[in-house]
């Protein structure tokens, strides 16, 4: 069972960050933009220089080569891109038909031109593509930001599937509150969802008073939430932890 | 045949046609007389110069001062490499990587054309070693500038695609395959054009030099034969080697991609 952890990864412009994502589990992540959501993500991904270490599923992710810890996180950026002119030609020799066929797309697909792909077809052929190399974990960056609603409901029900059949933890960074009210809420199979937003360099409970009984609320996030500062140096004694910054009013 | 020596006079004659094509321009106001006077007088000093340091070098017997001599026109060439770069690499790189390669290509196929296939005794004496490494130096040049540019620059630009393939779990190989082969064709296009227009469209300079020289023709074809060759491989291997180090230096321990170890496009 994939479980996602991450310990005092520090990135530009965030604090510091401790963070478990459990099997199947879901956490959305919104802020202001360039608070460093993205930048988050590419770390997570390994694709960015970055303090702290991370695992995945108990691997340390220094201890796989990068390509086979990117194929495990399946990071999708918010901009799709391509590299050959058919679309085919992305996806792995053998992946499930249906994955195209659920986000609205008939077998013909993979013979498309890429030049010709509308914006919001790009994002949803790199949701297949992603999906088809099976990742164990999931990092969306805006999965839904281009689309319409029928198109964002079967990306929405494609990912939800995921997470209950391969217990894929899921970081969603997503814009939209109505996106993160929706699917915050328990469904069959899955567990409810937590939102954490950024304010500052900190990551908080988007709802702090809300409770909706998942997991520990007051489970530390960021570094600075931890009560003592005696604590701040236990895990990674050099690390530099993010400047004390002023609260941002919210 | 014999050697006929241009005497002052000549040369005189042919610099009055450049001068009657400056006067020309001054009375047509065509607006280039000045710029041809300057660059006409610029060769003169030039050529007159680097006859004198030729005349000079070729007297040289000392391995250790002609050694020396095409190690500064090693550098030379290494920086024309880098100031030809839109995205130079930052740090030392921007000047090894070009001057690296030209070294293990150039030096090599020369080293083997004149141990092996032209048997000069001894290997280095200057009136074959000089001329033959500043030809290939000079399109070794032109090629690995080329290859060096279009890989930094595509790379650049292609950050998006790059990025999307290692994401899904390519290695920094794979991603970057498809800019290298490209890098690589267009280091070699100009010397393989100019291999395929050898002889029908351009007789090439030095061909031409030795024909004037009394050399009978078909001495003058092959030694150019054997110089066109020598420029290929030493060009193909030159830019294989400066694509090689220069894509990997694109990416760390980790396989990233780290665009920040090249300059930005105004440097």
């Amino acid at each position: 069972m994939p479980l996602l952890r991450l310990q005092g990864l520090k990135t530009r412009n965030l604090a510091p960050i401790d963070l478990q994502i459990a099997p199947g589990a879901l956490v959305f992540l919104s802020g202001p933009s360039g608070s460093g959501k993205s930048l988050l993500l590419r770390a997570l991904a390994d694709l960015d220089e970055h303090q702290g270490e991370m695992w995945l599923d108990g691997t340390p992710c220094a201890a796989l080569p990068a390509p086979e810890w990117r194929r495990r996180v399946g990071l999708l950026p918010a901009e799709a891109f391509w590299w050959y002119d058919r679309v085919g030609d992305h996806f792995p020799a053998r992946h499930d038909p249906q994955l195209l066929e659920r986000l609205g797309f008939g077998p013909e697909v993979l013979d498309w031109q890429v030049g010709r792909l509308s914006t919001g077809e790009r994002q949803r052929l790199a949701l297949a593509r992603l999906l088809a190399h099976q990742p164990q974990a999931l990092l969306l960056d805006e999965a839904t930001a281009n689309l319409d609603p029928p198109n964002r409901d079967r990306v929405e029900a494609l990912i939800q599937d995921y997470r209950r059949e391969w217990a894929a933890p899921v970081l969603w960074v997503s814009h939209d509150p109505e996106q993160r009210q929706r699917l915050a809420q328990p469904a069959p199979g899955l567990a409810s969802a937590r939102r954490l937003v950024i304010r500052g360099d900190r990551l908080e409970e988007e709802e702090p008073a809300a409770g909706l009984g998942l997991g520990d609320p007051a489970s530390p996030i960021t570094r600075e939430h931890q009560s003592g500062p005696g604590q701040r140096h236990g895990i990674l004694g050099h690390a530099q932890h993010g400047r004390p910054q002023p609260e941002r009013p919210n | 045949m014999e050697l006929i020596s241009l005497s002052p006079l000549d040369l005189a004659l042919a610099a009055s046609l450049v001068l009657l094509l400056a006067l020309l321009s001054w009375r047509l106001h065509l607006g280039v007389e000045q710029r041809v006077l300057i660059a006409a007088l610029r060769s003169v000093i030039q050529l007159s110069l680097i006859g004198l340091v030729l005349n000079f070098l070729f007297a040289q017997t000392s391995f250790a001062f002609i050694g020396l001599w095409t190690l500064i026109m090693l550098g030379v060439a290494g920086w024309e490499v880098m100031a030809r770069q839109k995205h130079r690499y930052r740090g030392a790189w921007g000047f090894g990587i070009g001057t690296l390669s030209m070294f293990l290509s150039s030096f090599s196929v020369i080293l083997l054309a004149l141990t092996l296939i032209i048997g000069v005794e001894p290997w280095w004496q200057p009136q074959y070693l000089i001329p033959l490494l500043g030809m290939l130096l000079g399109n070794t040049m032109s090629g690995i500038a080329i290859s060096l540019d279009n890989l930094s620059r595509q790379a650049w630009e292609g950050r998006g695609r790059i990025e999307a393939r290692l994401l899904l779990g390519q290695s920094w190989e794979c991603a970057i395959r498809d800019i290298r082969r490209d890098s690589m064709r267009a280091g070699l296009i100009p010397i393989v054009n100019s291999m395929a227009a050898a002889g029908l469209v351009s007789l090439p300079g030095m061909m031409t030099g030795q024909i004037l020289s009394g050399s009978p023709p078909m001495e003058a074809a092959k030694y150019q034969m054997m110089i066109l060759f020598l420029i290929t491989a030493g060009t193909g291997l030159g830019s294989a080697a400066a694509i090689w180090v220069g894509s990997r230096r694109l990416f760390d321990h980790r396989e990233r991609l780290r665009l920040d170890r090249l300059t930005g496009p105004g440097h």
